[in-house]
């Protein structure tokens, strides 16, 4: 069962995902990449039903870039979310509905702010400080909570992403192989290490 | 299972002395896990009139948005704001388009006409109007919302007074009920100005 963490910072977003793509007892990968960079400052972390999750996430980065390339400018994290959303929403009446779980991360780098976004597969938004879908929420919020605070700077990020993922280890039934660590703040998205 | 409380949510909405109150909690969460507690359910519509909407987060966002375009396209057309009256008709209308494959929010609408008249009404998932001259609640605490709004409303409360009367109704009714709470959010519409508090209640 995927596993997408995200936190808030004081001036950067950090996400992290599980790398394990199984299906029933098999694990076919352990070096999956559960994201897709929307922009420079924009990533988004996906998890759901097979296929719904790359073609769903695929095309809203292709439309992102597309309103970049039309306009000339960079889509902010809070107008992505919207769209994403919407898009969702459409999609949750028609014929086949998708069934995509999000974490939108991103720097707003107009008013130098990040910012996180937990979107369902029914199309229902919100900003969040810190955030997590599926059954690794149930471990790692209670962890979030206590030791968040939004003046939170990226070594003390790193160590409660930390040690989030231990008590999924510890805890968790499921082998969820590495964690893959992105970082989004000014400078753009770059991959981390814990 | 059920649709209308797979979100959770409070909100109520009362007539004061020329003026309305309506107040919404501030959970978002996936049946028994909290996801956010900053997602309170209300939306300004114009200067003097606010929309809430309990029931299914999705279809809240995807309303409100639909309703501000209808909204600017009223504000286009008639070159003048649209009444709380007349807003609760076009949101009624939205919700009966749906009729076979509805919107799952019960929406309550909150605000003053341009005499600073109070106007309040709540509506089902397919848009049967409900006018009320007291208090109108929706949600999913709607039961002890009820009970509460009974007992402590009465006629021509002050502004201050209605902040307080409708403070005491929702807080007390999300307390007993695991799907709203952390928290709430009142607006106070009077002639002159809305007036905006936050309410610390059980963080629970």
């Amino acid at each position: 069962m995927d596993c997408l963490l995200g936190i808030v910072g004081k001036d950067f977003v950090l996400t992290a995902t599980d790398t394990s793509a199984a299906r029933s007892i098999t694990v076919m990968k352990k070096t999956e990449d559960k994201s897709r960079n929307l922009n420079k400052h924009i990533i988004m972390l996906y998890a759901g039903e097979p296929g719904d999750t790359v073609h769903f996430a695929e095309y809203v980065q292709r439309n992102v870039r597309f309103y970049e390339i039309k306009n000339g400018i960079e889509l902010t994290p809070e107008a992505a979310s919207k769209f994403t959303r919407r898009e969702l929403a459409n999609s949750l009446r028609s014929r086949k509905p998708y069934s995509v779980n999000l974490l939108l991360a991103g720097y707003n780098v107009k008013t130098e702010v990040p910012q996180l976004y937990w979107i369902d597969y029914l199309g229902s938004s919100v900003e969040i400080p810190f955030g997590a879908h599926g059954y690794g929420a149930y471990y790692c919020l209670s962890i979030m909570d206590r030791y968040h605070h939004p003046e939170l700077t990226l070594d003390e990020a790193k160590v409660l992403i930390k040690k989030c993922i231990d008590e999924l280890k510890t805890r968790f039934t499921m082998n969820l192989a590495d964690f893959k660590i992105k970082v989004s703040d000014k400078d753009g998205i770059r991959e981390i290490t814990v | 299972m059920s649709i209308m409380s797979y979100n959770g949510g409070a909100l109520v909405a009362m007539v004061g002395k020329n003026c309305v109150a309506i107040a919404s909690d501030k959970r978002l969460g996936v049946q028994l896990m909290t996801v956010s507690t900053e997602f309170p359910k209300m939306y300004q519509a114009t200067e003097k009139s606010y929309v809430g909407f309990a029931g299914l987060a999705t279809d809240s966002q995807t309303l409100s948005e639909r309703l501000r375009f209808k909204i600017n396209m009223y504000r286009l057309r008639e070159e003048r704001e649209i009444e709380p009256k007349t807003l609760s008709n076009m949101i009624s209308s939205t919700l009966y388009e749906k009729r076979f494959g509805p919107y799952f929010v019960e929406p309550v609408v909150a605000g003053l006409n341009k005499k600073n008249e109070p106007f309040i009404c709540v509506m089902d998932v397919i848009g049967c109007l409900n006018e009320a001259d007291d208090f109108v609640v929706s949600g999913t605490s709607s039961q002890s919302l009820y009970g509460m709004c009974e007992s402590l409303w009465e006629p021509d409360l002050e502004p201050e007074d209605l902040f307080e009367t409708i403070s005491q109704a929702l807080l007390n009714s999300i307390d007993r009920d695991c799907l709203s709470g952390w928290g709430a959010l009142v607006h106070i519409i009077t002639p002159e100005r809305v007036i905006t508090r936050t309410l610390k209640g059980r963080q629970d």
